[in-house]
């Protein structure tokens, strides 16, 4: 799960990680009222507005809606105009930006709509570093990464100058040592206060991560301030889902607006289910055939509209929300349902198939192939259920059939038809 | 011969709730040794097994079963009681990793963890923890470890397995049964199955298995099933070109999953541009490794890579 900025910041503000002030807004006027207090708290006349999406890359990103306006903006009202010409300058700001689609290098060309904006006091950057703590797979642990070259892409830098990241593995018996810590903060070029303030940050940060059983946090950039200090301007927090049992806080600071719908829907009825761009709706049991089910498509011609594991069974609820929640992707064309029925007989799984049919109907050529106990029962019944399907005798004819069918089928109909 | 386990396991189930006692059931039909459970709520109880399916169709086995499962408090009272060496965890997810640690501690030589949805944190913790200790753990968020007709601990259809001359490596549960079924079609057969699990920090990887078949004399050959995410396949490509003795067939799903989401099993995603099928793909091929080009043909690349 993640959050957005400005709760990431609360969440290292309320264990005394340095951040700049800021206040949240989801309306204008929340965002104007935000700008006196925040400038006589801070002395400072510069405002940033900030939008908060769920992806990266925002101050680079521009508005669908406004190709001129960047996702930050830093409001400078200077001595001149004093408060009320920030406030003035940051209504014009939200007016624009809260309701907008802000497409980022991480959004996707469609972006993402703009719901909040985090209106945050400016910062005098000295330096502006990297700083980030996320698993290592090959170790079993967690790393801390930090790095001189701040606020730019990580990735950017892994790939071109690798030397200018550190690591440092977290012992998770121990934690950080101070050693470790020490390491980082030379590594990065700090000596004296703004060392020991790094020290300082980046223990608490590292366990903050342990204690809140985060998959990742990362601070691009951390930055050193012309006073000294070092201070988060910005923070990137994801949550492992199977810890958010017993993070109740955490779990309520989930923004479902930031999720894909249908993917939520099928997350509360128990289905694994990514939305991709294809034309193949694939309805599978287990994660990795549902995976080897859209590399198949692609083989024989085909594009996956979609990851989809109905996880170990098929009943007929399952099958009527999978199908309800393929076929309301417009892309979809046809559905390929694969199922190994291991332990589950094949019989059931058809009776769920065909429940599941009936209750949400079918306008598109559907291909089943089912493997396992009793499977010459279960294509039977399939075959005489008098439902607009075919069966496949296995998975590589499965995914040849319901290539050709989508692409006829696509055929006889205008490109439309199927919309709703 | 096989690996992990064989007729001479016996098994202890940890946590004997609704899917625990169910596979639990299915194991026993299928001839596994079972002499334990640890349920300490029910502890002093027993559980009674019985039926008469035999799904493994071995020979002189009886028709009908009956077990009169102990259930105890602790895993070291289970051990202490009835000699169990080696164990399956169906524990909920809160506590998953307790059990795991709790076996450890006791000094149980096998962990086949099965739970789906473990904290990642918790399994670094665990991992930590059984650091120097003569144990191995098999997941967690696994199918388990079959030997065919001798024991099946976890949760895969027995009935589709059969005796035979190939390894299977895997962090899918339904992949492994996909490629064990194919085995069992082509007469092949499989020495034991392994499923390693999908979570990005489990006990044992690909190369701790290929160690295994390695050394396996009945073992001729190994499929190995990967997917996005991390670099356990390229670290076992490496091992296979350096150490392996016997031919590699191999899979990686996920060539079309988009970067950035998280495929099903927690740790099948790409990241920073790392974990990607092709990179897989490539060093498996590399390597030697004959690649299935679908998940139809993993069979079919096993039977060229024994030539």
């Amino acid at each position: 799960m993640k959050i957005h900025e400005y709760q990431a910041k609360q969440l290292m503000g309320a264990r005394g990680i340095p951040v700049p002030l800021g206040q949240v807004a989801t309306t204008v006027e929340e965002a104007v009222a935000a700008v006196g207090p925040l400038i006589a708290k801070s002395g400072d006349p510069v405002v940033v507005v900030k939008s908060q999406i769920h992806a990266g890359g925002r101050g680079k990103g521009t508005f669908t809606e406004f190709p001129e306006l960047r996702g930050v903006n830093v409001v400078t009202a200077g001595i001149k105009g004093g408060v009320a010409a920030a406030e003035a300058a940051v209504r014009d700001l939200a007016e624009k930006m809260l309701g907008s689609t802000l497409v980022t290098i991480q959004t996707g060309p469609f972006g993402k709509q703009v719901n909040r904006l985090y209106i945050e006091q400016g910062i005098d950057i000295d330096r502006e570093l990297y700083l980030a703590v996320l698993l290592d797979r090959a170790e079993s642990r967690n790393v801390v990464m930090a790095s001189t070259e701040g606020g730019i892409d990580i990735e950017k830098v892994a790939g071109e100058t690798p030397e200018r990241i550190m690591r440092e593995t977290i012992d998770p018996a121990i934690g950080l040592a101070t050693f470790q810590a020490n390491r980082l903060g030379w590594g990065l070029g700090l000596e004296g206060e703004p060392h020991a303030n790094f020290v300082r940050f980046v223990t608490t940060l590292s366990r903050l991560t342990a204690d809140l059983d985060a998959d990742l946090i990362e601070i691009n950039p951390l930055v050193l301030t012309k006073s000294g200090s070092v201070m988060a301007l910005d923070g990137k927090m994801a949550f492992d889902d199977n810890s958010l049992f017993r993070h109740p806080d955490l779990a309520a600071m989930r923004d479902e607006t930031e999720e894909d719908p249908s993917e939520l829907e099928a997350k509360k009825t128990g289905l694994s289910y990514i939305k991709l761009e294809g034309s193949i709706g694939c309805m599978v049991n287990g994660a990795g055939l549902a995976m080897a089910t859209m590399d198949i498509i692609k083989y024989f011609g085909g594009e996956p509209a979609n990851f989809l594991d109905v996880g170990g069974g098929a009943n007929a609820e399952q099958v009527a929300a999978a199908i309800r929640i393929i076929t309301a992707d417009p892309n979809v064309k046809g559905i390929f349902v694969n199922i190994f029925g291991g332990i589950m007989r094949c019989d059931t799984v058809a009776a769920g198939i065909i429940a599941g049919v009936q209750q949400v109907g079918l306008d598109v050529p559907m291909v089943v192939r089912l493997e396992g106990t009793n499977v010459e029962l279960g294509r039977q019944m399939l075959d005489e259920s008098g439902l607009n399907l075919a069966t496949a005798a296995d998975m590589r004819d499965g995914a040849q059939k319901i290539v050709e069918l989508a692409k006829s089928d696509a055929r006889r109909q205008t490109p439309d038809a199927n919309r709703a | 011969m096989s690996i992990l386990v064989g007729s001479e396991t016996r098994l202890l189930i940890q946590g004997l709730g609704k899917t625990g006692r169910f596979h639990a059931d299915r194991s026993i039909a299928y001839g596994t040794q079972i002499v334990a459970a640890v349920h300490p709520s029910r502890a002093g109880e027993t559980e009674v097994f019985e039926g008469d399916i035999d799904e493994s169709g071995a020979p002189d086995r009886l028709d009908r079963y009956r077990v009169d499962l102990p259930i105890f408090r602790t895993v070291e009272e289970a051990i202490a009681e009835t000699g169990a060496n080696a164990s399956v965890v169906f524990v909920p997810p809160a506590g998953a990793a307790d059990a795991i640690m709790e076996a450890a501690a006791a000094g149980m030589p096998l962990i086949v963890a099965i739970t789906e949805g473990v904290p990642v944190a918790d399994m670094i913790r665990a991992r930590r923890y059984l650091e120097g200790k003569p144990v191995r753990l098999v997941g967690p968020n696994c199918p388990g470890v079959i030997t065919p007709q001798e024991c099946r601990i976890g949760i895969m259809p027995g009935y589709i397995h059969q005796p035979g001359r190939i390894g299977v490596i895997s962090r899918s549960g339904t992949l492994t049964y996909e490629a064990v079924y194919q085995l069992t079609r082509l007469g092949l057969g499989q020495t034991t199955a392994v499923g390693i699990g999908g979570d990005p920090v489990n006990g044992t990887n690909f190369v701790d298995v290929l160690r295994l078949f390695n050394d396996d004399p009945a073992t001729e050959g190994v499929i190995m099933i990967g997917e996005i995410g991390g670099t356990a396949e390229e670290d076992a490509a490496a091992f296979v070109a350096e150490h392996m003795t016997k031919p590699v067939a191999g899979f990686i799903a996920g060539t079309t999953a988009p970067p950035g989401r998280r495929m099903g099993h927690a740790g099948a995603i790409i990241s920073g541009g790392k974990g990607t099928a092709e990179a897989k793909i490539a060093a498996l091929g590399e390597a030697g490794i004959v690649i299935a080009p679908t998940p139809t043909d993993m069979g079919a690349a096993m039977v060229e890579a024994l030539g």
